[in-house]
Order: structure tokens, then C-alpha cells, then sequence
């Protein structure tokens, strides 16, 4: 049978860029996320602070962590994209990224 | 059961069938069966994503867990959708880049070895069985009130549609299916969310006027060194137990009965009796509700409601429509007071009685962790917390329904643009949910028997329509996530174990025929697991299948791709001990044997949710294993992506 990927994909440069972007950014949003369990087990009273509007930091870290990530996706689709265009255009002419 | 709901439920199975037979001749070959040919548009991918992973879990369990327990149940949003960024960051493109229809395929495509295609192929099976269930048994759950079918007609039901629509079309029927589901569902749970703040809050909510709002007494007693006495004498005490600490009367008033929670008043410092409900099964085996025999019209009444809206109590409380940050802060506001609703269970007179009481919690102990999870407990209770919130977070990516998702788009980056696509539905989703919880929370519309139904009787409280509407929806919630999980078992064994392992199969043909047999096994197994676990949490379930999946696969998928030395023995024996240690330790957990009937604090293993111990030992194992066997020719790592 064949086991080749169902979509062939031509080489890719920007592999490695994308990889150590993703794995860098994959660290920060782990360390905002490790901060918002932390907090909750070493002073969870801090998680009833109101810090603006009203709400507490347990409701603004939570929905922070939700935005934060939209954001970071996004950041990070226009790096690869950036990245991948500029390497097809230095491809096209023949030179290097 | 009502003739609308009837109605839009009948509309939605057939268009959802209508779409399998529709493209059921693409799925003719095995890409087509199992990848949807690779043509499926990015954004319509990104919503079905957001169809997949928006499952009965999501929508029925994290609500109800929010309308019972507050912050605790959203918790579960923010891991469920931070889960993404590893899916995005890590395993988006080189999966897409490696595999062809399964999750087996990426990790093996560097090493074509024996041991990694059994233990995928084996571990894709199990993890998508431990999801089944929950999805199932949301599935009995929205059928009773819906169509007024038992819970095993609905999971029965929900398995026969589903196997149709896996066996006609495969993935590219369920793949639409969950796009349209993913888009309804967000549409309709804004509308909801969005009524809830246009109500605004009461302390004496009577959904619309629909249902009058059942104020609960409280009595007056002495507690004197003889034993209670209660202050109004047309009372008299039958019995009272103690059950862990806790103090439960049972009260005799004009030859009826009724059960109510003693405890101190701390305005007065004497004892005050609270009126609660409670369902016994007598010693003849009769049923009862709150003193009279169980029928279809006598059922507990739901609850839920604040007791004082920052500070204002009565009519003055009403707060009228509100926007999202003013519902949020008088909610969780140090002067609101919130009546939540526990339950505990004891021998009375021969029979068991379950009695259901309210306890008063401070918005602001509400609107943070605390209520289900003790975060301020014992050093176990804290890891637990810990070891869910570390599962949430790795398993998302380790999810074979979700992984196989990658396939369906034409390219690498058509793979990372549906990716955020899912990241942004599915988090706009997730922060509805926290509305949904807590406007069913105070809205009283929680069921004491089930609260994985608090979000379409949220709906229910703003009319039929809206109701029919949304059980619709998470109906076909289920349906799609359980088509995925359902064509993800497929192809682990089809194309994993009889095609790359047995070499069994022999033409494209075949694969595909294989696929549709072995979907109509789990699907018949995935029934009969569905009627076994009626009434867990769903949400709850998932979380441990989402530690399964993450100690069993993520390892393997992070290391491969960033530890040149991994070696394919490596991944085998990772996979081995993360499928076995993560089921093995939630077997021996205080959860199962609470299932089991035993003292769930006898249970070997302490913890609910295995995470924290079984995922570092399947990087351990891969580690070690990798070491062992660099030289015994396991193959390179480095992956050719």
C-alpha cells in the first residue's frame, strides 16, 4: 500500500524558522499558563482581587489566557507567512533568504 | 417532549444524513474514506475543528460544571483551549507534513518500524474509546428531555445515526457535518448568552415568568444537651443522621415527610433547620420524591439562584439587563450570595435516601478556584488540581479525532491557518461558556440529578424554541464528534493494524470496506459504554481521556520532532507506558471506585486524574528507552520535515 503523506508537499525552508518559532512561543504562552496555576496554588486568595471593572484576576487571567492565545496564533501565522513569502521570492530569483 | 423539539430534531438527523449520502461517493477510495481527499478548505476546516473539539463535553459538561461549582468549571475552558497552542506551535504542520491518515502515519514516517505502528494504532484506539464515552453519554443525557426517550434510547439512537454517517461518507461527510454543527452552535450560544444578559440577575428568578421561583423555609430549633427541639411545635423530628460531619433531620408535619440540613445560625447562634429535597428508595423498593411517589410530574425541582445581589436582597435585587463586565462583577461581588446545591446519601429505615441541600457560597468564593477543586486543601488535592490543569493542556494535541483533522486540508500551511481558525472560535466559545454556567447557575434551571443538562435548561427557561434550538445543536454535537472519533478508531485499525502492521489488506478497496466494518464495532461498543457510564460529568470523563491521550501520544510527537536521538524503541515502549500507566492508575483512582461502590478513600492511587505521574514517565521512558537502544539500530530521529 502506499504510505506517502495523502497531500504532497514540496520542500519547505522555512521549516526550521517555523519550528523554533513555534517552540519559543509554545514556552511563553506555557509560562503564562504555569504563572495562572501557580498563583492558584500558592495564594489562591489573590484570584478574588478585584483588578479593574470589577472583575477579579481569576476572570481577567482566565479570559487573558484565552485572548493571549488568539493573539500569539495570529503573531505567529504572519511570522511564517512573512518568512515563507520571502524565501519563495529569494527561491524564484536564484539567491538565498 | 414537545412537537417543535420533535421537529428540529428530526430536520437535523436527516440534513445530517442527507449530507453523508450526498458525499458518499467521495469516499469511494481510502483518501477519500479517511482524509476527505485532502480538499477541504482551511476556514471551513477551522470551524470543523472547532466542531470536533466543541463536544458534548464542552458544551453540556462545562456548562453544567460552571452552574454547580463556579470558576472550577471553567478552569476546564482555559485548558481545553490553551491546549491549542501546543497543537499549533508543535504538531500542526510536521504532522500534516509526515502523515497521510493517521496520527500513526506522522510518527512512523521516519522509522517504519513494527512496534510503533502496534503501539499507535493500539493507543489511538483506546484514547478514542475513553472520549466515546463521554459523548455518549451526553448523548442519553439530552435525549430524555428532548424527545422523552430513556437515556439508553437516546445513546442507542445517537450510535446508529452516527454509523451511518461513518459508513456512507467518512471523514468528508463528517467533516461538513461538524463545520455546520461548530458554526450553529457558536451563533446559537451567543443568542444565548446573550439573552441571559438582557434578563439580568434576581434573587428570585421565575424564568419569564414561565416557572414560579420556590422559596425554601428555614426553622428555628434548639440544640440542648437531650437532643434538637424545634421552636414551631406543629413540627416533630422522625430521625436524625449524621453523615461526614453533616446533620440531616427528618421532619413530620401533617403525616408527611420531609428531610432538612441542621446547622448553626451564625446571626443568632442558635440552630436553624434548611429546607432541602431528597429522593428515597424505601425499603419495598417504591421511589420517591420529596415524600410522594416519583412520576413523570413529581421530579425535584431545579435550583439555582442568588440569595443577594452585591449587598440588595428581595425585589430590590433586580438588576434588569446588564453588560457582560457588570453581570460578571456582581456575581462574583464579596456581597453577593450565591445558594448552591450539595448532595449526600444515607440509610433511612431500611431504604436509602439521597437529600439535596443548599449551602451559601460569597460571589467572590465563587467566581474563582475553589468549589469543586480544593486548591486550599491537602498537598493531594493540590497536585490533583495541578495534574488536570498539566492534562488540559498537553492532551488537546495528543487527540486522535483532532489529529486526524490535519489531513483533510491540501498543505502545511493551510493546516496552521485552520488551526487558528479553531483557536478563535473555539476561545470566543469558551468564554461564553462562563455566562452560560453562571446564568444557569442563578437563573434556577440546574437539575440536582444531572447538571450536564444546565445549558439547554438555560435555554428552556427563554422558551421552547430556543430550547429546541440548542438541544438540537449539542445533539449534533454529539453526532459529529463521535462520527471523528469513530473514523479515528477506523483507521487506527484499518489502515494501522491490518494495513502497515498485518499487511492484511490488500487494495484500497479493501482499506475502505475494512474502515466501515470496524466502525460499525466501536459504534456498537461505543453504545454500550455510553449506557454503563450514565450520569458521570462529562467534562469530567473527558479530562481523564485527555490525560490518556497526553501521556500516551504527546511525548512521542514533542520528542521526534525535537530530540535527534529519539529512537523508534523509544517510542514504542513512551507509548506502552503512557496508554497503560495514565488507564492503570485511573482504574485504582478515588473516582473509579467510587463507581466501583467502595470508599473511594481506599483507593491505591490518590489522585483523580493520573496526568502529573503518567505523562513525565512517558517522556522518562522514551528518554531511557531511546538511550538503550541508539545503537541497536532504532533509526534517527531527526524527522525530514
Amino acid at each position: 500500500m502506499l504510505h506517502e503523506p495523502a497531500a504532497k508537499s514540496g520542500a519547505d525552508p522555512a521549516f526550521p524558522y517555523k519550528r523554533r518559532l513555534g517552540a519559543w512561543m509554545f514556552i511563553l504562552y506555557a509560562l503564562v499558563y504555569a504563572g495562572f496555576v501557580i498563583v492558584n496554588l500558592v495564594r489562591p486568595q489573590a484570584m478574588e482581587t478585584v483588578v479593574f471593572g470589577g472583575l477579579n484576576l481569576a476572570v481577567v487571567y482566565g479570559f487573558g489566557l484565552i485572548i493571549f492565545a488568539l493573539i500569539l496564533a495570529l503573531v505567529y501565522s504572519q511570522a511564517c507567512e512573512r518568512r515563507e513569502k520571502r524565501l519563495r521570492q529569494a527561491e524564484a530569483k536564484g539567491g538565498r533568504a | 417532549m414537545n412537537v417543535l423539539s420533535i421537529v428540529l430534531f428530526v430536520l437535523f438527523v436527516a440534513f445530517v444524513l442527507g449530507i453523508s449520502f450526498y458525499f458518499a461517493g467521495r469516499a469511494k477510495s481510502a483518501s477519500g474514506y479517511y482524509a476527505a481527499g485532502s480538499r477541504i478548505h482551511w476556514g471551513v476546516n477551522g470551524i470543523a475543528f472547532a466542531g470536533d473539539y466543541l463536544s458534548a463535553a464542552s458544551f453540556l459538561g462545562i456548562c453544567g460544571m460552571i452552574a454547580t461549582a463556579g470558576y472550577d468549571g471553567f478552569l476546564y475552558s482555559i485548558g481545553y483551549l490553551a491546549g491549542w497552542i501546543v497543537a499549533l506551535f508543535i504538531v500542526a504542520e510536521p504532522l500534516k507534513r509526515l502523515g497521510k491518515y493517521t496520527f500513526t502515519d506522522a510518527l512512523d514516517a521516519n522509522y517504519n518500524h513494527r512496534g510503533i505502528k502496534l503501539m499507535a494504532a493500539i493507543s489511538t484506539l483506546l484514547v478514542s474509546i475513553c472520549y466515546l464515552i463521554p459523548q455518549m453519554v451526553g448523548a442519553g443525557v439530552l435525549v430524555t428531555p428532548l424527545l422523552g426517550l430513556p437515556h439508553a434510547v437516546g445513546v442507542v439512537l445517537v450510535g446508529l445515526i452516527v454509523i451511518t454517517i461513518v459508513a456512507t461518507a467518512g471523514m468528508t461527510s463528517t467533516t461538513y457535518v461538524q463545520f455546520i454543527k461548530g458554526a450553529l452552535l457558536l451563533v446559537f450560544s451567543f443568542i444565548l448568552v446573550a439573552v441571559v444578559l438582557v434578563r439580568g440577575l434576581s434573587t428570585k428568578p421565575d424564568q419569564g415568568g414561565r416557572v414560579p421561583f420556590r422559596e425554601y423555609r428555614t426553622l428555628a430549633a434548639t440544640d440542648s444537651g437531650s437532643g434538637l427541639a424545634l421552636d414551631d411545635p406543629a413540627w416533630q423530628i422522625a430521625a436524625v443522621r449524621e453523615v461526614k460531619g453533616l446533620r440531616f433531620v427528618k421532619l413530620l408535619r401533617d403525616g408527611r415527610e420531609s428531610w432538612w440540613k441542621a446547622e448553626m445560625d451564625a446571626a443568632t447562634g442558635g440552630t436553624k433547620l434548611l429546607e432541602s429535597q431528597f429522593s428515597a428508595r424505601l425499603a419495598d423498593g417504591t421511589q420517591t420524591v420529596n415524600g410522594a411517589p416519583a412520576s413523570k410530574e413529581n421530579q425535584l425541582a431545579t435550583v439555582g439562584n442568588m440569595e443577594a445581589i452585591a449587598g440588595k436582597t428581595g425585589d430590590d435585587a433586580a438588576t434588569g439587563g446588564l453588560n457582560p463586565f457588570k453581570f460578571l462583577s456582581l456575581v462574583g461581588d464579596t456581597k453577593s450570595r450565591i445558594k448552591l446545591w450539595k448532595n449526600a446519601s444515607f440509610e433511612d429505615n431500611g431504604g436509602r435516601v439521597t437529600v439535596y441541600y443548599p449551602v451559601f457560597a460569597a460571589g467572590n468564593k465563587v467566581l474563582r478556584p475553589g468549589q469543586r477543586f480544593k486548591i486550599e486543601g491537602t498537598a493531594t488535592d493540590r497536585i490533583d488540581f495541578l495534574s488536570l490543569m498539566l492534562a488540559l493542556f498537553l492532551g488537546t494535541a495528543a487527540l486522535p479525532h483532532i489529529l486526524i483533522r490535519y489531513y483533510t486540508v491540501p498543505s502545511p500551511a493551510a493546516a496552521r491557518k485552520s488551526t487558528i481558525v479553531a483557536i478563535a472560535a473555539i476561545g470566543f466559545f469558551y468564554i461564553l461558556t462562563l455566562f452560560m454556567g453562571l446564568g444557569a447557575m442563578t437563573n434556577g434551571v440546574v437539575n440536582l440529578l444531572d447538571d450536564n443538562m444546565s445549558a439547554p435548561l438555560l435555554a428552556r427557561s427563554f422558551g421552547t424554541f430556543l430550547f429546541s434550538m440548542i438541544s438540537a445543536i449539542a445533539f449534533a454535537t454529539v453526532l459529529g464528534t463521535v462520527s471523528g472519533l469513530i473514523i479515528a478508531a477506523s483507521g487506527a485499525v484499518a489502515h494501522d493494524l491490518l494495513d502497515r502492521y498485518g499487511k492484511i489488506i490488500k487494495s484500497d478497496k479493501q482499506k475502505v470496506a475494512a474502515g466501515k466494518v470496524v466502525a460499525f464495532a466501536v459504534g456498537a461498543l461505543a453504545i454500550v459504554l455510553g449506557i454503563i457510564f450514565k450520569g458521570v460529568n462529562v467534562t469530567f470523563l473527558v479530562g481523564l481521556a485527555f490525560a490518556v491521550a497526553a501521556s500516551a501520544n504527546l511525548p512521542s510527537i514533542v520528542m521526534m520532532l525535537f530530540w535527534k536521538r529519539t529512537t523508534a524503541r523509544g517510542i514504542t515502549a513512551s507509548i506502552f507506558v503512557g496508554v497503560f500507566s495514565s488507564i492503570g492508575l485511573i482504574l485504582f483512582s478515588p473516582t473509579m471506585y467510587e463507581l466501583y461502590g467502595k470508599d473511594p478513600l481506599t483507593a491505591p492511587f490518590p489522585l483523580k486524574n493520573p496526568g502529573i505521574v503518567s505523562i513525565p514517565l512517558s517522556f522518562l521512558t522514551l528518554i531511557v528507552a531511546s538511550l538503550l537502544t541508539r545503537k541497536k539500530g532504532g533509526g534517527e530521529a531527526s524527522p525530514a520535515v
